[in-house]
């Protein structure tokens, strides 16, 4: 027997409304409250290893992008390259993380930080000692499981329920 | 308590015309209050949490926002129509308070054919938001005023027939006397009744399901989509004193207005006006809008025919003596029937067509 046309639809959905006053709400309250983002997160900025780069412009190749540019000159006495110039568009970046992978010298990490609004198109430019790693600027999971494992757990909205009073 | 008090006639009148603005104020800023923090936890969000403790504050808040808008009148509206349309609005609302008991023989006039009053006065909001819609000159403003007219209309005759059943039981028009003949909550006695009043009076005040003339996503804001300023604040407020009327009558009718242990009569009153308040909240966040046609065929094909049955068995049960020493196993029948009832006519409801205009 089917009960759906018997009003049972209207006291099915009372329940589900009344169950989600008492249960917590799936809120986050953004600049009071930060979640942890996912450990393998595609941040909005990259970071690089000055030391493992070699400058052989892999990661400018495969960014379709074309938001990476990248200026090499020889340097006779160490026997390598020298990178004078290594530059991100980040408004063109779209974090696909293809550069990442790309890497043969595991020389680039994607970032951690989701926080990279700018007011002026031209600060969104990443120069070559913006992208540095620092304590504050983390490196993502993403690509680098060892990395992932140094980062908090994600945090879930149905675990972090808060109100501020 | 003697029904002139607090004694004297014009101070009688004074007192409880300040009572009842006051009363009237603080519950819809309460009620407001209530629907949007309610509202939110029931969409799984938080409400306004940022004006005062917990977002009391937020009432306030809207109003002097609103208060502080520009006031902006239509080019080709009528202006005396639009001015005068929200003031039209409001004092029926106010008025309905006049009639309804915070306690024992405290309300502003004891009329004995109170119920009756509420009827008549209830309906003269609408006039009000057909002056609004008709002033605006503005073609969704008059479809939404229309709508709200067809609503009205098709909606009073099973409210009015639901509280016919409540006044055979008790026996009197007086709000008061009806409340003084509540042993056991009317709800009780009459749950088939209460039921269409709910429906009927969410429908009748324009409450969601049933908001459809000032359903945003077809006509804009229905009547007020060219109120702004203080006057839009009227028609807001129209809306929740409304919705505070309807739940004091409910209150009154079912659920034995000011009765109630330990706590003192008008605090139990209050108490009561919230509850149904918030099954209107309730309700309104549970149901989507309804369309024009599912109205009329909700009002017409089921509240009508199903109000006109509860009457006929109220008024035999009524004629058969109404043993008050069975008053339970009276209880227990009703709510036999009422439920038989809701479950037949629902699938009769669909062989009609429901929405649908032929049958």
């Amino acid at each position: 027997m089917k009960f759906e046309r018997y009003g049972i639809g209207i006291a099915k959905g009372l329940t589900v409304t009344i169950r989600h006053l008492l249960r917590h709400p799936t809120v986050n309250q953004y600049p009071e409250q930060r979640l942890n983002v996912s450990r393998r997160f595609r941040g909005n900025e990259l970071i690089w290893n000055r030391e493992r780069c070699t400058g052989c412009g892999t990661c400018a190749k495969t960014c379709h992008q074309g938001a990476i540019e990248i200026a090499t000159s020889p340097d006779a006495t160490n026997n390598k390259y020298e990178v004078e110039k290594y530059q991100v568009d980040t408004g063109y970046c779209i974090q696909c993380g293809l550069c990442v992978e790309a890497c043969p010298y595991d020389a680039l990490y994607l970032g951690y930080s989701y926080e990279c609004a700018r007011y002026r198109r031209g600060e969104l430019v990443q120069s070559k000692e913006d992208m540095l790693y620092t304590p504050e600027r983390k490196v993502s999971g993403y690509f680098f499981p060892e990395q992932a494992q140094k980062l908090p757990k994600q945090t879930l909205l149905i675990e972090k329920v808060v109100e501020k009073k | 308590m003697p029904p002139d008090w607090p004694g004297g006639f014009w101070w009688h009148w004074l007192f409880f015309t300040v009572v009842i603005i006051g009363f009237v104020l603080t519950m819809v800023m309460g009620a407001i209050y209530l629907e949007r923090r309610g509202m939110g936890r029931m969409q799984s969000r938080l409400g306004p949490n940022r004006t005062g403790p917990f977002g009391l504050l937020q009432p306030v808040a809207d109003a002097i926002k609103v208060l502080l808008k520009e006031n902006i009148v239509p080019f080709t509206a009528d202006k005396v129509v639009h001015w005068l349309a929200p003031v039209i609005a409001f004092a029926p609302a106010l008025m309905i308070f006049a009639v309804i008991p915070f306690q024992n023989g405290a309300l502003l006039a004891d009329l004995n054919i109170g119920i009756l009053y509420v009827v008549a006065v209830s309906s003269i909001s609408t006039v009000g938001i057909f002056m609004a819609g008709w002033g605006s000159n503005n073609k969704y403003s008059l479809l939404g005023a229309m709508r709200n007219v067809a609503a009205v209309v098709s909606y009073e005759i099973p409210l009015v027939l639901a509280i016919v059943g409540v006044v055979l039981i008790a026996g009197s028009l007086s709000l008061n006397q009806i409340v003084l003949a509540q042993d056991i909550p009317f709800i009780l006695l009459q749950p088939l009744g209460f039921l269409l009043f709910f429906a009927a009076g969410c429908a009748e005040i324009n409450r969601s399901p049933f908001d459809l003339m000032e359903a945003d996503s077809e006509i804009v804001a229905g009547f007020h989509t060219e109120y702004s300023g203080m006057k839009f604040a009227m028609f807001y407020l129209v809306e929740y004193a409304e919705a505070i009327a309807i739940s004091a009558i409910i209150t009154t009718l079912f659920l034995g207005g000011w009765r109630g242990p330990l706590l003192p009569p008008w605090l139990w009153f209050i108490v009561k006006v919230f509850l149904v308040f918030f099954a209107m909240v309730w309700t309104r966040t549970t149901l989507p809008r309804i369309r024009i046609d599912q109205l009329m065929a909700f009002a017409w094909k089921f509240l009508f025919p199903m109000s006109l049955i509860n009457l006929v068995i109220t008024a035999i049960q009524v004629l058969a003596g109404w043993p008050t020493e069975l008053a339970w196993a009276m209880v227990i029948i009703n709510i036999a029937i009422m439920v038989g009832l809701v479950l037949t006519w629902s699938r009769f409801f669909f062989r009609l067509g429901w929405g649908r205009l032929e049958v």
